[in-house]
C-alpha cells in the first residue's frame, strides 16, 4: 500500500500561502489568521484563531444561532413544542434533518421532527408579532395537551421589530401554567451557530435548571449525559456503557431527552459532556449552583472509549470500578473482531475534516484505531478552548483550517489528495465529482449510532463503505485516459 | 449479535446499525428504564391523546386554528431565487442577509438533487443589522470575483435585510464605484422577503430580476440573433426541481422542429457528471442567449402561480406573444402544450411525437383497471398540484383532498375547473393555505388510498398506513426520482409508472396468501 508521507511544518505552510495568494488582500489578512500548519506544542506562532466573523462571499460552511440552538439544543427535547418564531424559512430547513432520534408517537408526545412555526407575513413584521405569538402558544396548548413545554425560538426579524417575546412568553406561561421560554437567538447574532448554544444554554439556566426534582429516588450513581443529540441513536449506545458501567443516567441533553430530566439535571453526582463546544455553559453553571462536578469525555473509537470509561469511574467508587473493567474487557472482544475485520482495509488511508462541535478532533482516535490518519482537520465555529484540546492530538504539519469554506476545502483537497473527506452535506458532492470518497460526519451520513462499542462498528463499516466502494473505478470513460488509443 | 464469515469477502463483518441495533433486548430494556426520569404520561393517556388527533372533533380544532401552522409545505422567497440564479451560465448566487440562511438553502438543495449546491452569502452580524450590510456587499463581491470567478451574480435578500430595508440597487452601484466589480459585470437583483409569499414567489422575482438585467445588456442586440430558419421560442418552466423536465422541453421542443430556450436551465448545474473534476458552473442558460430572449417570438410559461411577475414582465417590456399553460403533465396537459407550441412555431406536430402519445395513452389503458377508482389525496406547489389533478383524473382516479400551503389567490378557481371537467373530479375538496397537519386530519377522518406529494408526506403515509407516491420537491428520501421528466408523455410514462406499481406493491403486500397473483 502506497501512503503519501505527511507533509512538514515548512510544506504545509507553503501550501497554505499558495491557497491564500488566491484571495483578495484584505480578505487574505483575514484568513491567513485561521489556517495554521500544526504545532503539537500549541506554540503562539501556530495559533489557530477563532470564532471570528466569515468573510462576506467566501461560502462559509457555516449556519446561524438560531441553528445552534433550534437545531442542536432545544429541538431534539421531544416532550417540548419548539416554535420556529418568525417566517417560515429556518423552521422548514431545520425540519427533521438532524436526526435527533426520540422516542413517543410525533405530534402526540415527541415534537421533534415537526416544523411548528408562527409563519411571519408582511402584516406580522409591520404590526408585530406578539398576538401572533399569544394565539399560536394557545392554540399549541390545545392542539398537543401532552407538550409539557414551549420553546420560542427567534429568528431574524424578531430582533428587529422590537417584539417582546419575554413578555408574552411570560403572560401565555402563567395562563397554562407550564414552562414557555423565549430564546433570543435571531441568527444574526454573532458569527456562526456557536452563539447560538450559549443562548440556548442560558435559556436553559433561566428558565428550567434546578426547577425539577422529586419525581424520583435518588442514587450515588446518578450521572447525566450532557450534549449527545442521539443522531442515529448516539445517545443510547453511550447511554448503554455508562449503564454497564454500573452509572444511573438521570438526563440526556437533549437527545430523546425531556423537560423532566433537563429540570431534575440540578440532583446530578457528575456531568458527563460530549459535546463540550454545545453545552459546557450549563456544566459550568450547574457547579457554580449546585455545585456537580463535570468532565469531558470521548466516546468515539476503541481507544478514547476504555480511556473515557476508566477517566469517569475514577468519580465513584470500586464497585463501579470493578463493572467497568469488565465491561472493558467484554468490549475489547468485539473491537478486536471491528478492528480486524476493517483495519486491514483502511490501514494508511488519510482523511480530511471539516465539522462542527466536538468531531474534528473526538474522531481522531477512532481514525486512528482503524489504521487511519486525519491530515487536515478544523471546525465551523469552534472558540480557542476547542483548538487548544486538539493541537496535542495532531502531528506537527499536519493542516488545521477554521471556518474553512468552499474555495479552500477544495484547493486542499486538491493539494493534500485525502482517500477519505468528513464534513457536511453541502461539501458532500463536491468531493463525489471529484472522485474522493465522502462521510458526512453531522449527520452520519443516514446511518449510525457513531458513539459508543456498538457505534464503533458502524463507524467502521461506514468509512470501509466510502473508501472500498467499486464506485470510484467508474469515473474516467476508458476511451477518455490520456494518450490512450480505444 | 453478528456473525463473523472468515473468508475474505468484500463485507469483512456484518453490523448492525441504527435500523437494527436497537431492537435489542438491552436497549428496550434501557428505553423502558428511561421512562422513569422523563415524567412521561402513561402509555394509556398517549394513546387516548393519539386516537383522539385522529377523528373529526380534532379535525375541527385543527381547522379553527388562527395562527399556527404545523409542517407546512412550502418555504420561504430566497430558496427559489437561489434555484433561479442556479439557471443560469456562470452565475453565482448572492444572498444578502445572516449567513445562516445560505446554509440552509445549500444543503436543502444538495439533500433533494444529490448534487453541490453553489451559494454566497453577504454575511451579516449584529453591527450590520445597525449599520446596513454596504460594506458586507461590496466585500462579498470583492471576494466571489476572487475565489469562484462568477459571469454574473444574481443577488437576493434574506428577511434580516428586507426588515432593516436593505437598497440593493445602490450597494451594487456601490460595489462598481469602489471597483470589486466592473461598471459593465452583471450583476442581477431581486427583494425576496421571506415574510411574503413562498420559494416559488422568490423564484418568480428573481428570475424576473435575471432576465431584465440580460434584456438590457449590451448582448440584448437584434442583431445578435442567429439566423436560422427555426422559430425561437422560450420556455420557462418555473420552480421545477426536475431536471428530466428540462431535458424533456428541450427534445419535446426539437423534435418539433422548433429552437427551444429554456430561461433558467437548471438541468446541467444540478444534474453534473462525475469524472473526477468539479466545475462549480458546469451549464446553465448561456448569458448571451438570454439577453436575445426578447427577440424569440414568444415565451411559453408553464407554472402559472408561480411566474405571474414574470409574465407580466414579457407581457409589457418585450412586447412578447406571452403563453401562460398549466405544466404539460399527462395526456391532456401535453396536448395542450403542444397543440400551443404548434400554433404559436407555425410547425406540424411531428409523428414520433403523436407515437409517444400513443404509448402512453396505451399504457394507461395496461394499468386503467388498478388505478381507477382510487381514491388520491394531493399535496404541493399550487401549479404541480393542479397539473397532477388533471393527470390522476385522466386515469379514473378520484381526488379526495388536494392541499397547497402556497396557493394563491388564482388556484382555488384554476383548480375547480379541472375537477369540474372529470366526474371524477365531484368528491374533491380544495384547501388552499393548508398545511401538512390538516392533512392528517383530512386523511384520518376521510381516507385515501394513496398519498401524492413531496418526502413531507411520509409521516402521514406511515402513520395512516397510506402508501405515498413522492412527485414534488423536497424529496430528501428517495434517489433519482428528479433526473426523470414528469412532463410530456414520457413523463407521464414515468409518472404512471410509479403510481400503478405503488399500488401494485401495496396489493401484494396486503393480498391473503390465494390472492397474491403471479400476474397484475
Amino acid at each position: 500500500m502506497t501512503t503519501t508521507p505527511a507533509p512538514t511544518r515548512a510544506e504545509t505552510e507553503a501550501m497554505i500561502a499558495e491557497v491564500l495568494g488566491q484571495y483578495p488582500t484584505k480578505a487574505a489578512k483575514f484568513r491567513t489568521k485561521h489556517i495554521k500548519a500544526n504545532d503539537p506544542e500549541g506554540s503562539k506562532e501556530c495559533e489557530v484563531k477563532s470564532n471570528i466573523k466569515s468573510r462576506p462571499g467566501v461560502m462559509t460552511i457555516r449556519g446561524c444561532a438560531y441553528a445552534g440552538s433550534k437545531g442542536v439544543v432545544w429541538g431534539p427535547v421531544k416532550d417540548l413544542v419548539t416554535i420556529s418564531h418568525g417566517p417560515v424559512g429556518c423552521g422548514q430547513y431545520s425540519w427533521a434533518t438532524r436526526r435527533n432520534y426520540a422516542h413517543g408517537h410525533l405530534g402526540v408526545n415527541n415534537f421533534t421532527a415537526m416544523q411548528i412555526t408562527t409563519d411571519f407575513q408582511e402584516k406580522d413584521i409591520v404590526f408585530g408579532g406578539d398576538g401572533k405569538l399569544e394565539t399560536v402558544l394557545d392554540e399549541i396548548v390545545e392542539l398537543f395537551p401532552l407538550a409539557k413545554g414551549v420553546s420560542i425560538q427567534s429568528e431574524c426579524p424578531i430582533g428587529l421589530i422590537g417584539d417582546d417575546i419575554e413578555a408574552v412568553a411570560k403572560k401565555s406561561a402563567k395562563k397554562h401554567d407550564m414552562p414557555i421560554i423565549p430564546v433570543r437567538c435571531e441568527g444574526f447574532r454573532g458569527v456562526s451557530q456557536s452563539l447560538g448554544h450559549h443562548i440556548a444554554n442560558d435559556a436553559v439556566r433561566d428558565h428550567v435548571l434546578g426547577t425539577g426534582g422529586g419525581t424520583f429516588e435518588q442514587t450515588d450513581y446518578d450521572v447525566a449525559l450532557i450534549g449527545d443529540y442521539n443522531i442515529g441513536g448516539d445517545a443510547w449506545a453511550s447511554r448503554r456503557i455508562l449503564e454497564e458501567m454500573g452509572l444511573r443516567v438521570i438526563a440526556q441533553w437533549s437527545g430523546d431527552g425531556t423537560l423532566n430530566e433537563m429540570k431534575s439535571t440540578h440532583l446530578s453526582k457528575l456531568n458527563l459532556i460530549h459535546c463540550y463546544r454545545s453545552m459546557n455553559y450549563i456544566c459550568t453553571t450547574m457547579e457554580e449552583r449546585f455545585g456537580t462536578p463535570w468532565t469531558e469525555f470521548n466516546f468515539f473509537g476503541p481507544s478514547k472509549i476504555v480511556f473515557s470509561m476508566r477517566k469517569i469511574a475514577e468519580f465513584f467508587d470500586d464497585e463501579v470500578k470493578a463493572k467497568t473493567e469488565a465491561a472493558i474487557a467484554r468490549y475489547q472482544v468485539r473491537f478486536d473482531e471491528i478492528t480486524k475485520a476493517f483495519r486491514p482495509r483502511l490501514e494508511g488511508k488519510r482523511v480530511m475534516l471539516a465539522i462542527g462541535g466536538l468531531r474534528p478532533r473526538h474522531t481522531i482516535g477512532a481514525y486512528e484505531d482503524l489504521g487511519m490518519e486525519v491530515v487536515g482537520t478544523g471546525y465551523e465555529f469552534a472558540h480557542k478552548d476547542d483548538y487548544t484540546r486538539t493541537y496535542s492530538m495532531l502531528k506537527e504539519g499536519t493542516l488545521l483550517y477554521d471556518d474553512p469554506n468552499s474555495f479552500e476545502l477544495e484547493e486542499f483537497a486538491k493539494h493534500l489528495k485525502p482517500d477519505l473527506m468528513g464534513a457536511g452535506v453541502k461539501e458532500k458532492y463536491v468531493f463525489h465529482k471529484m472522485g474522493i470518497p465522502f462521510r458526512q460526519m453531522h449527520s452520519w451520513d443516514y446511518s449510525g449510532p457513531y458513539h459508543g462499542v456498538d457505534g464503533f462498528a458502524v463507524f467502521a463499516r461506514d468509512m470501509d463503505i466510502a473508501i472500498n466502494s467499486p464506485a470510484w473505478d467508474l469515473l474516467e470513460a476508458p476511451w477518455s485516459k490520456a494518450g490512450e488509443v480505444v | 449479535m453478528t456473525t463473523t464469515p472468515e473468508h475474505a469477502s468484500a463485507v469483512p463483518l456484518r453490523v448492525l446499525d441504527h435500523n437494527d441495533i436497537f431492537r435489542d433486548e438491552v436497549y428496550q430494556k434501557q428505553f423502558e428504564g428511561k421512562r422513569e426520569f422523563e415524567d412521561a404520561a402513561p402509555k394509556e393517556e398517549v394513546q387516548r391523546v393519539l386516537d383522539w388527533t385522529r377523528g373529526w372533533e380534532y379535525r375541527e380544532k385543527n381547522f379553527a386554528r388562527e395562527g399556527l401552522t404545523v409542517n407546512p409545505a412550502k418555504a420561504c422567497q430566497p430558496l427559489g431565487a437561489v434555484l433561479a440564479a442556479l439557471g443560469f451560465e456562470g452565475t453565482m448566487p448572492l444572498v444578502h442577509g445572516s449567513q445562516g440562511c445560505v446554509a440552509y438553502f445549500r444543503s436543502h438543495f444538495a439533500r433533494h438533487f444529490k448534487e453541490p449546491v453553489p451559494a454566497a452569502s453577504t454575511s451579516m452580524t449584529e453591527d450590520a443589522a445597525v449599520f446596513g450590510g454596504i460594506n458586507n456587499l461590496v466585500e462579498a463581491m470583492e471576494n466571489i470575483t476572487a475565489l469562484y470567478k462568477p459571469k454574473h451574480i444574481a443577488v437576493s435578500t434574506t428577511c434580516m435585510a428586507e426588515v432593516i430595508g436593505e437598497d440593493l440597487f445602490a450597494y451594487i452601484g456601490a460595489a462598481r464605484e469602489q471597483e470589486v466589480i466592473s461598471q459593465d459585470f452583471p450583476v442581477s437583483y431581486a427583494h425576496t422577503p421571506s415574510f411574503v409569499g413562498s420559494h416559488i414567489t422568490g423564484y418568480d422575482v428573481m428570475l424576473k430580476g435575471i432576465i431584465e438585467m440580460l434584456s438590457k445588456s449590451p448582448d440584448a442586440d437584434a442583431s445578435k440573433v442567429e439566423k436560422s430558419d427555426k422559430v425561437r421560442l422560450n420556455v420557462i418552466p418555473g420552480f421545477d426541481t426536475y431536471v428530466g423536465n428540462h431535458r424533456e422541453y428541450r427534445r419535446i421542443l426539437e423534435l418539433m422542429g422548433v429552437d427551444p430556450l429554456i430561461l433558467g436551465d437548471h438541468s446541467s448545474s444540478l444534474d453534473s457528471p462525475a469524472d473526477g473534476e468539479y466545475f462549480l458552473y458546469p451549464g446553465g442558460t448561456p448569458l448571451t442567449q438570454g439577453a436575445l430572449a426578447k427577440f424569440s417570438r414568444a415565451s411559453l410559461l408553464l407554472q402559472e402561480s408561480t411566474l405571474r411577475r414574470t409574465a407580466e414582465y414579457i407581457q409589457k417590456d418585450w412586447k412578447q406573444d406571452t403563453i401562460l399553460l398549466e405544466t404539460p403533465i399527462g395526456v391532456k396537459g401535453t396536448d395542450a402544450f403542444l397543440t400551443a407550441v404548434a400554433r404559436v412555431a407555425e410547425v406540424e406536430v411531428p409523428a414520433e411525437l403523436t407515437l409517444e402519445r400513443g404509448r402512453l395513452v396505451d399504457a394507461i389503458t395496461d394499468s386503467h383497471a388498478y388505478v381507477h377508482g382510487k381514491r388520491v389525496a394531493l399535496a404541493g406547489d399550487p401549479d404541480l398540484v393542479i397539473a397532477l389533478t388533471r393527470f390522476v383524473l385522466e386515469l379514473g382516479m378520484i381526488p379526495v383532498h388536494v392541499v397547497s400551503t402556497n396557493a394563491d389567490a388564482t388556484f382555488k378557481a384554476r383548480m375547480e375547473k379541472v375537477l369540474s371537467a372529470s366526474k371524477f373530479g365531484a368528491e374533491a375538496t380544495v384547501w388552499p393555505e393548508k398545511d401538512l397537519w390538516h392533512l392528517r386530519s383530512l386523511v384520518f377522518t376521510e381516507p385515501v388510498d394513496l398519498l401524492i406529494g413531496s418526502m413531507q408526506l411520509k409521516y402521514i403515509s406511515r402513520e395512516a398506513n397510506v402508501p405515498l407516491v413522492r412527485v414534488g420537491f423536497p424529496i430528501f428520501d428517495r434517489h433519482h426520482l428528479h433526473r426523470f421528466p414528469i412532463i410530456g408523455y414520457t413523463g407521464g410514462l414515468h409518472l404512471l409508472t410509479q403510481l400503478v406499481n405503488t399500488i401494485l406493491d401495496e396489493m401484494d403486500r396486503n393480498a391473503p396468501d390465494h390472492s397474491f397473483d403471479a400476474v397484475r
